[in-house]
């Protein structure tokens, strides 16, 4: 039983999915839309570290270290956003969410 | 290997269904929590890959740092929990058919890039990792700060945008509170703020 690249990259796609899902399922909550976004690079992550596992080559991981670090700006960003909106509007539906709308 | 495939299947589930929980919980808190559970598992099989360092960075970035700002998010606001399940199901026959086309298309073009390219898979699982001569952390280190080295520095301006702009975006001014400014007072000068005034005898000011 060789656990080969096809099984890490399933897991990947499965993880990726379920991101994906989770942004259509939950279309009030804002902060859960945000971790499935996490939930989507960290399947990007295993792909980038699955590959270069497989191919002997060290710029995989070195990329997903810099995805790693997008995402870590991003999460920071996206919830210091969160919070000023919550705090200027008392709600993160994200219904609510349309003072943009041109 | 044998135990190398138990391990694999075991956090790879775990993984998967902690996934599913993040997405289908009611609560925001156990969202939060199922996925610390999720990248500790994703950490787990880095670690069997063969890339501790990336999983220690895992598991020290996203469990120390962006879970607990999530966590610190979530609690901090006042949320109404029923109110944000509400549309659950009604997003959920259309979700779930974009999830299950998403799904079929990447697992049909793992099928194919498999099957058609099965030598080069060959040779990659037969050459396999390579021998370690030196360690996964060394490897990283010896590339990332020579090839590397302005993705590096980038990757920390990024870092450091990213905390300016959270402070700046949170930074709140309210009007009407009383502080002490140390300068303002530093900087009055006698002129401004005293005057002598004769005060005639006998008549007060």
């Amino acid at each position: 039983m060789v656990i080969g690249l096809g099984h890490y990259l399933t897991v990947a796609g499965v993880l990726f999915t379920l991101g994906i899902l989770g942004i259509f399922l939950n279309r009030k909550n804002v902060i859960v839309i945000l971790m499935c976004v996490e939930l989507m690079l960290l399947a990007v992550n295993i792909n980038l570290v699955a590959f270069s596992a497989y191919q002997g080559n060290i710029v995989g991981q070195i990329f997903a270290m810099l995805v790693l670090t997008v995402a870590a700006a991003e999460a920071a960003i996206g919830l210091a956003i969160l919070v000023v909106y919550f705090r200027n509007r008392g709600s993160v539906e994200v219904e609510d969410i349309n003072a943009m709308k041109g | 290997m044998l135990l190398q495939a138990i391990a694999f299947y075991v956090f790879a589930a775990v993984t998967v269904a902690s996934g599913t929980m993040v997405v289908v919980s009611r609560n925001p808190v156990y969202s939060v929590l199922f996925l610390i559970l999720a990248f500790f598992n994703a950490a787990a099989l880095f670690v069997l890959i063969g890339a501790e360092f990336i999983a220690m960075i895992l598991v020290i970035v996203y469990v120390g740092a962006v879970a607990v700002l999530f966590l610190f998010v979530v609690m901090m606001l006042d949320i109404n929990m029923s109110k944000l399940k509400e549309g659950f199901l009604d997003y959920l026959p259309i979700g779930a058919m974009i999830g299950a086309a998403l799904l079929a298309e990447i697992l049909f073009g793992l099928g194919v890039w498999g099957s058609g390219a099965s030598d080069t898979v060959q040779a990659f699982n037969s050459a396999g990792i390579p021998p370690a001569a030196i360690d996964n952390t060394r490897a990283i280190g010896q590339v990332l700060y020579t090839q590397y080295f302005y993705l590096f520095q980038v990757s920390g301006l990024v870092l450091l945008v990213a905390m300016i702009g959270a402070i700046v975006l949170t930074l709140r001014n309210r009007p009407g509170v009383r502080r002490q400014r140390v300068s303002d007072q530093l900087y009055r000068s006698k002129e401004e703020t005293m005057t002598v005034v004769k005060v005639p005898s006998r008549e007060g000011v």
